[in-house]
């Protein structure tokens, strides 16, 4: 009973001053909408950059050659180069029964061409398990075979960006392209993987045999991928590697000329590095938050200064100290649940806007947090200026003009 | 019967030691039911810590003050609410409605801290507004209203409450004279129904129309004369 007779005339103070309420709340509202928006969107990112490294294969081993060099000194003059053998002797299931599947891979940048459409972009000489290996399966179409490989035939699998940009308006299958003046048929087109630091469907895959012998020339390959048979495994599937090339290299630790980069510990870093970064969004949001509740505690005191005179007068025809206390304290609490509510519903319209290429992820408990939080502090900061308003004393309370 | 206030050697004293006042210096004083009582003083006589104390809105120094026989020496700040809301209507110089508020709602308030409930109290201030001319006026806010129209609905604030004692302070000191003679006469018909009113003032004009006139100087009473019937 008190209770709602205490919120209406809470309210009806709210009403009377109307403005000052509406900028009261809007510190609230902003605070519970930065601390969810920032929050979101540092989930958001590291959900963005999760994904594009598991699209990558969170068990995909990269080996690439690297001279050793300590100070300008080159540590090993007869660096050897990574090969198709090092790669054939990596699918070994007896020496390294954690390794799924090893891959060359032969890189190099290329043109192609179809009718008067060209398209600069990057050829992959591979063999057929590469498509399971890097975790690329295709939209249309069909990988290239090992019978492919076998004859050097000049088929094609292209990256959906590459698909796009030469086929805009028609199906890919079945065409030949020319690259750097060779031609190559279309067979398939990659699964779009999305973006990443660099654009992994700018890409066209074709049989190593086939691009050795018409683009690349024959040698060293770019760079080895290796499959791990599991992601929980993949520091086994590494020092199982680096036995092997060791032993086929001849090196040891400090000498080796070649570098495994790890997708797994990649991401353990990353995520890392992300839950920092969210946290240090949360931390910008909860200090407007504060803000905001210093302000409910600024405007509720000026509020009680203004309203003497009209305390001064509920008290002289019969109020209570409670029945006060109590009005403030609703008066701020109902501010700050405006708020709070405002701050939500803006927090979850702007969520699902996408900015930079990342889409927020709100986090139930951020919602949960900033709202209970919020209305928490506009009952901590709304309380002192309430008790000031209950202990007045009526005469003097009415002298004040 | 029971009087309406019983003051017995009531002593106010500000300050200490050397910057020592007594505003008020063992006044006693009763006010029977249905007596209207007129406090006189020029300023500084101590009328308005006088006024405070029979409103319940002070405690007095010492001495002892009963209200309808309730004693109001040692009751702390909400029990003294608590006295003010039953027994004690008041009617003050600078009429004291709240602003932004309407008429009604400024009547029903003292209602509304005794607990009645929304239709009654909207009900009995309607009523009140009526008693005061001023039914038409329910939903006007005070800034919309004349200075005695303002003080009618502050009357009928007053009236809505059914106290015990109505307490005037100096109720037409912001008044022009037509406006003074409006609240005058409702003062008459109120207390022609019955009621307790005392009345704090320092025109003579004002004094006339109570019963018995109480005149105050230097926190002692100087003189209570009662002007027989009237």
């Amino acid at each position: 009973m008190i209770l709602i007779e205490a919120l209406r005339s809470g309210w009806q103070a709210i009403l009377a001053n109307r403005l000052r309420s509406i900028l009261t709340t809007l510190g609230i509202m902003i605070g519970v909408a930065a601390v969810i928006i920032l929050v979101a969107f540092g989930q958001g990112a590291s959900n963005s950059v999760t994904s594009s490294i598991q699209s990558l294969g969170s068990n995909l081993l990269t080996i690439t050659p690297e001279n050793p060099n300590r100070g300008g000194e080159i540590v090993n003059p007869s660096v050897q180069e990574l090969t198709v053998d090092d790669a054939a002797a990596l699918n070994n299931p007896f020496v390294a029964p954690d390794i799924a599947g090893a891959a060359p891979e032969k890189r190099s940048a290329v043109t192609c061409t179809i009718d008067d459409l060209s398209h600069s972009t990057q050829v992959v000489g591979t063999w057929p398990s590469y498509f399971e290996i890097t975790n690329s399966p295709v939209a249309s179409g069909a990988y290239f075979t090992n019978a492919d490989e076998l004859s050097g035939r000049r088929v094609t699998v292209i990256g959906s960006t590459v698909a796009e940009s030469l086929f805009p308006d028609s199906d890919p299958l079945g065409k030949r392209i020319s690259c750097n003046g060779v031609p190559f048929t279309v067979v398939g087109v990659q699964q779009e993987k999305g973006a990443s630091f660099t654009n992994p469907d700018d890409v066209i895959v074709a049989p190593l045999s086939a691009v050795e012998n018409s683009i690349t020339g024959y040698g060293e390959v770019s760079l080895i991928s290796v499959q791990a048979t599991s992601p929980d495994t993949t520091d086994l599937a590494e020092a199982q590697a680096i036995a092997i090339l060791d032993e086929r290299h001849g090196t040891v630790e400090g000498t080796r000329d070649f570098e495994i980069f790890n997708q797994a510990s990649l991401l353990e870093t990353a995520n890392t590095a992300l839950g920092v970064f969210t946290a240090l969004l949360g931390a910008v949001g909860a200090i407007s938050l504060l803000v905001g509740g210093i302000g409910i505690t600024n405007i509720m005191l000026v509020s009680v200064t203004e309203r003497t005179r009209e305390i001064g007068i509920r008290k002289a025809i019969g109020a209570s100290r409670r029945f006060i206390l109590l009005q403030f304290l609703l008066e701020a609490t109902v501010l700050s649940v405006f708020g709070a509510t405002a701050g939500l519903l803006v927090a979850l319209l702007v969520s699902r806007v996408e900015i930079a290429g990342i889409s927020p992820s709100v986090v139930p408990i951020s919602v949960v947090g900033a709202y209970v939080i919020s209305v928490a502090i506009g009952l901590f900061f709304g309380s002192y200026p309430a008790k000031r308003a209950a202990s007045l004393r009526p005469i003097e309370a009415l002298r004040h003009e | 019967m029971i009087p309406v206030v019983e003051m017995h050697d009531i002593t106010k004293v500000y300050g200490e030691g050397e910057a020592e006042v007594r505003a008020v210096d063992g006044v006693s004083l009763t006010v029977e039911p249905g007596e209207f009582v007129a406090i006189m003083g020029a300023s500084g006589s101590g009328k308005s810590t006088l006024m405070n104390i029979i409103g319940a809105l002070d405690v007095a120094t010492s001495g002892t003050y009963r209200i309808d026989g309730v004693d109001i020496g040692d009751l702390d700040d909400d029990a003294l609410s608590l006295v003010r809301n039953r027994r004690i209507g008041f009617i003050f110089q600078a009429f004291n409605l709240i602003p932004r508020m309407s008429a009604a709602a400024n009547v029903e308030l003292p209602l509304m801290y005794r607990g009645v409930r929304r239709g009654e109290r909207r009900r009995r201030a309607l009523d009140a507004l009526g008693k005061v001319g001023l039914a038409d006026r329910s939903h006007h806010q005070p800034n919309e209203l004349s200075g005695g129209q303002q003080q009618r609905v502050a009357v009928a604030r007053a009236l809505a409450m059914e106290p015990s004692l109505m307490l005037a302070d100096e109720p037409t000191g912001n008044l022009d004279s037509r406006s003074t003679a409006d609240v005058l006469d409702l003062l008459d018909e109120i207390h022609n129904e019955g009621k307790t009113i005392v009345i704090i003032t320092h025109e003579d004009e004002v004094a006339a129309r109570a019963g018995r006139i109480v005149t105050l100087r230097d926190g002692r009473i100087e003189s209570d004369v009662r002007a027989g019937v009237r």
